[in-house]
């Protein structure tokens, strides 16, 4: 158990200084996020719905996590094969969702960054009260958040390796979720039908219980929500990429980029 | 003559061969999927926001999506070069550098008109928008000139590609500058004074402004002044991008750096 505590730390480590020093995942999770939360503040701003701006600084943070889970842990399996390291984390003795889980957990965490720097430019920029209603639910609600969109990561890793370029998957999905989970709007104004769509996705729940543990309400639930779903793709993430792993050997398709 | 065949033959197969967008696994999901997704995904913030009717955000987004071939194609088919190790033998070449450099813009113009159509006509089936008939032509035309100034823009990225470590950075920079700063979602009115002043001079700030009055019954007679500084702002940027280009190519030679990456 020790050894894959260990493990996991060291992963994790790894992985968020190496996304750190990449141009792409400073852009996707620091100066993005301000563009588009500049934006919604003066959308919100100009507009005529009252309400705090704070919303939409939680809103365009979870953006950032969002994007970085989803470009960082859909392109993870891709990058491992170009940079010739896929042999490498497949070949050990330790069994492979220990070495890709804190790979999906770090790209997710270095979405914190996000959430930092807009709350930080809101109330530098644009007069935004940084007043938590709960601070002890919003410092349970942050990493819950954190954690289950790394665990959705892991699901992302190891689907995504089916798509021909995982990129294109992960230019498209930006927007839809960023829509459905209602990061910036409130989901009841879209049809219906997205409702059960934005149920299963970890970002409606991590940013409900965020909300509502920063601007009042009952994150608990939310919260709980949010880890249970976190557990689902656990178990999803460990057979596909189970099952990516035996295909890849069958198949000799490990380094085939 | 030569030229001619530079300008075109060249363009395409420049367009071709560095626009590795261009295979429909990666056009759709990128050049229309994730635009689709942008107008709905503003169009409903300003829905929630009470901030415009959906004419303004799709109006908005379809002309800003002109910048994404634009932007991203120039920086692909310019700045390409030096990732595929094909530079100097394009340098080497006797070509007209003018032809050479203008005709990679033309394959992009295309595609940036073409993906701003693909918006316009999502908008319409999605959300509240029409246009009527005679509001079309004034509106095409609006697409083209804004398609042609975030090329020229686009070549002055692709150019800076040739120098810069990280060309894609800039690019994707620049997307975002276009969404903030040239009133694409935010009225532009509301953005403040520095803002608007850095606004106006970009591409699309215009384009867009022409293309809402348009949708609103304006003539284009009425907004002609608009399209006319937009097509202006189109060709500053255009002959900035040659000179940065001669400029590069004449550095670049002198220190022997052509193709360091």
């Amino acid at each position: 158990m020790r050894r894959v505590f260990r493990l996991f730390w060291t992963g994790w480590l790894f992985n968020v200084k190496n996304l750190t020093l990449s141009s792409f995942f400073i852009l996707s999770t620091v100066v993005l996020p301000v563009f588009y939360a500049t934006i919604a503040y003066y959308m919100f701003r100009t507009g005529g719905r009252p309400g705090s701006l704070l919303y939409v600084s939680l809103g365009a943070g979870m953006m950032g996590i969002w994007s970085s889970t989803l470009f960082g842990a859909g392109g993870l399996i891709q990058w491992q094969r170009w940079q010739g390291t896929l042999e490498y984390v497949i070949g050990v003795p330790t069994r492979l969702i220990f070495v890709v889980l804190p790979m999906t957990i770090a790209t997710a965490s270095i979405g914190l960054y996000s959430v930092t720097t807009t709350l930080l430019w809101g109330w530098l920029f644009f007069d935004v009260p940084f007043h938590i209603v709960h601070p002890l639910w919003f410092a349970l609600a942050i990493p819950s958040a954190v954690l289950t969109l790394g665990l959705m990561g892991l699901v992302l890793a190891s689907t995504f390796i089916l798509a021909r370029n995982a990129n294109s998957l992960s230019n498209l999905l930006e927007y839809p979720v960023w829509l459905v989970t209602g990061l910036l709007i409130g989901i009841s104004l879209l049809p219906g039908w997205t409702r059960p769509i934005s149920w299963v996705l970890a970002p409606t729940w991590g940013i409900r219980g965020i909300r509502e543990a920063a601007l009042g309400g009952d994150p608990g639930m939310a919260i709980g929500v949010c880890l249970a779903l976190g557990a689902v793709y656990l178990v999803i993430g460990h057979f596909t990429l189970q099952h990516f792993e035996r295909l890849a050997r069958e198949r000799a398709t490990l380094a085939l980029a | 003559m030569n030229s001619i065949r530079v300008f075109f033959i060249g363009g395409y197969l420049a367009y071709r061969a560095l626009f590795n967008w261009i295979h429909w696994s990666m056009y759709i999901p990128t050049m229309l999927g994730g635009p689709l997704f942008q107008i709905l995904f503003f169009a409903y913030i300003g829905r929630y926001a009470k901030l415009r009717s959906d004419e303004f955000f799709v109006v908005g987004n379809a002309v800003e999506m002109s910048a994404l071939g634009g932007i991203f194609g120039m920086a692909l088919t310019i700045g390409g070069e030096r990732w595929t190790q094909t530079l100097s033998a394009i340098l080497a070449t006797p070509a007209n550098r003018l032809a050479l450099f203008l005709g990679r813009a033309l394959p992009n113009i295309a595609n940036g008109i073409i993906v701003s159509t693909f918006g316009f006509v999502v908008g319409w089936l999605l959300l509240d928008f029409s246009l009527a008939p005679s509001e079309i032509p004034a509106i095409a035309l609006v697409v083209v000139v804004s398609s042609f100034a975030c090329t020229s823009f686009g070549m002055v990225v692709g150019s800076i590609g040739l120098r810069a470590r990280d060309v894609f950075f800039l690019a994707n920079l620049v997307i975002f500058i276009f969404l903030l700063f040239c009133g694409v979602n935010v009225p532009f009115d509301s953005l403040p004074g520095w803002a608007q002043a850095f606004g106006r001079v970009l591409p699309l700030t215009h384009g867009i402004d022409a293309a809402r009055q348009i949708a609103a019954g304006a003539s284009l007679g009425h907004v002609s002044g608009l399209v006319w500084t937009e097509a202006g702002i189109g060709c500053c940027y255009a002959a900035l991008a040659y000179g940065l280009f001669r400029f590069f190519e004449a550095s670049s030679r002198r220190a022997a750096t052509l193709e360091t990456i």
